[in-house]
């Protein structure tokens, strides 16, 4: 692999590991609201 | 000596392409409709978490359609550039992405939402990979009639998410979807014919020719405008809905029966499929869109 490679290579890994971040993110966003959102309905 | 070639990891871009975004569109549409159209009021959380538990699922299967058709799909004009078959993404990824992706919506569809809503989403999943496209799609020009089954299910999803049961309006709704398939996609194979005879496909158009497939759109199109109009005359909707029903279904009867009696010329642009084609996605969005406005005004 060249450097040049590598680096192309190095820049789509992070993009990626970004991008699952924020997907990962957003799901434990979404989890916690969806307990808080069962907890209010068992409370209705 | 060998020469190890390093593949540069698949960009998150192409994982969306994998999902047909487009496809999703309407599922997602759909479901919502079915969801609305119920008679009880969602919590906004549980209803937003059903939703994107529809869309992940339909991702699901369009990525694990594209991994066992990236074969077929490198030899389609329309569909060579999706990942696969352009060599941007490993064949693998794209089978642990879908597998993963599917297990992850159903799952959490049932710890977030409910059962029914998980188990009627785990077998549209099933049924479009398993059915349409490994067992039906390669063997028979009806596989999009009995597949269409698949494309029918998010109504079902949305109202048993909303309900945890089910009731005859979705039930209709699945109905109307699963009739609608057979005129929508004819529409298109009659005027992307070449590409599904050099992929090998068994649509109508390529194994019963082209006459038999102008017959079939018309008569699909009766039984399908019966179920789009049904549910006013029923009482499981209103006025509004009726309204809109017959008139966006007159309209569709009528691009149906043009493209039904006539034959394709030399040089045929084939504008009248085309126009059938187009019009049939805004009918689907038309007619779910006013099953909302009618239980929202009435």
């Amino acid at each position: 692999m060249t450097p040049d490679e590598e680096e192309r290579r190095l820049v789509a890994q992070r993009r990626n590991a970004r991008a699952l971040a924020i997907l990962l993110g957003a799901f434990v966003i979404l989890m916690f609201a969806v307990s808080i959102a069962k907890i209010g309905m068992q409370h209705r | 000596m060998t020469t190890q070639t390093i593949a540069l990891p698949a960009d998150w871009r192409d994982f969306l392409a994998l999902t047909k975004p487009r496809v999703m569109t309407l599922v997602v549409f759909t479901g919502l409709c079915g969801m609305l159209a119920a008679p009880v009021t969602v919590h906004p959380v549980i209803g937003f978490t059903a939703i994107l538990c529809i869309a992940l699922g339909a991702g699901a299967a369009g990525a694990l359609n594209q991994w066992y058709e990236a074969d077929i799909d490198a030899k389609m004009r329309r569909t060579a550039a999706r990942p696969l078959p352009a060599g941007r993404m490993d064949r693998q990824a794209a089978l642990h992405f879908g597998v993963g992706l599917g297990a992850f919506s159903v799952l959490m569809m049932g710890l977030a939402v409910n059962v029914l809503a998980a188990a009627i989403l785990a077998a549209s999943i099933l049924f479009y990979v398993l059915v349409y496209t490994v067992w039906l799609k390669p063997r028979t020009p009806q596989n999009i009639v009995i597949g269409g089954a698949a494309g029918a299910f998010p109504p079902l999803i949305g109202w048993a998410a909303a309900t945890s049961g089910l009731a005859p309006l979705p039930v209709l709704l699945f109905a109307l979807v699963f009739l609608w398939t057979p005129p929508h996609f004819w529409a298109l194979a009659l005027f992307v014919k070449t590409d599904y005879a050099n992929a090998g496909i068994p649509m109508l158009p390529v194994v019963a020719g082209e006459r038999t497939t102008r017959t079939q759109i018309g008569l699909y199109t009766i039984p399908m405008a019966v179920a789009a109009v049904a549910p006013w005359p029923l009482g499981l909707t209103g006025a509004i809905y009726g309204a809109v029903a017959i008139v966006a279904t007159a309209w569709f009867g009528l691009l149906a029966t043009r493209v039904a009696t006539r034959t394709t010329r030399d040089g045929d642009a084939m504008r009248p499929e085309k126009q059938l084609f187009a019009f049939s996605i805004v009918y689907l969005f038309v007619l779910f869109g006013a099953v909302v406005v009618d239980r929202w005004v009435a």
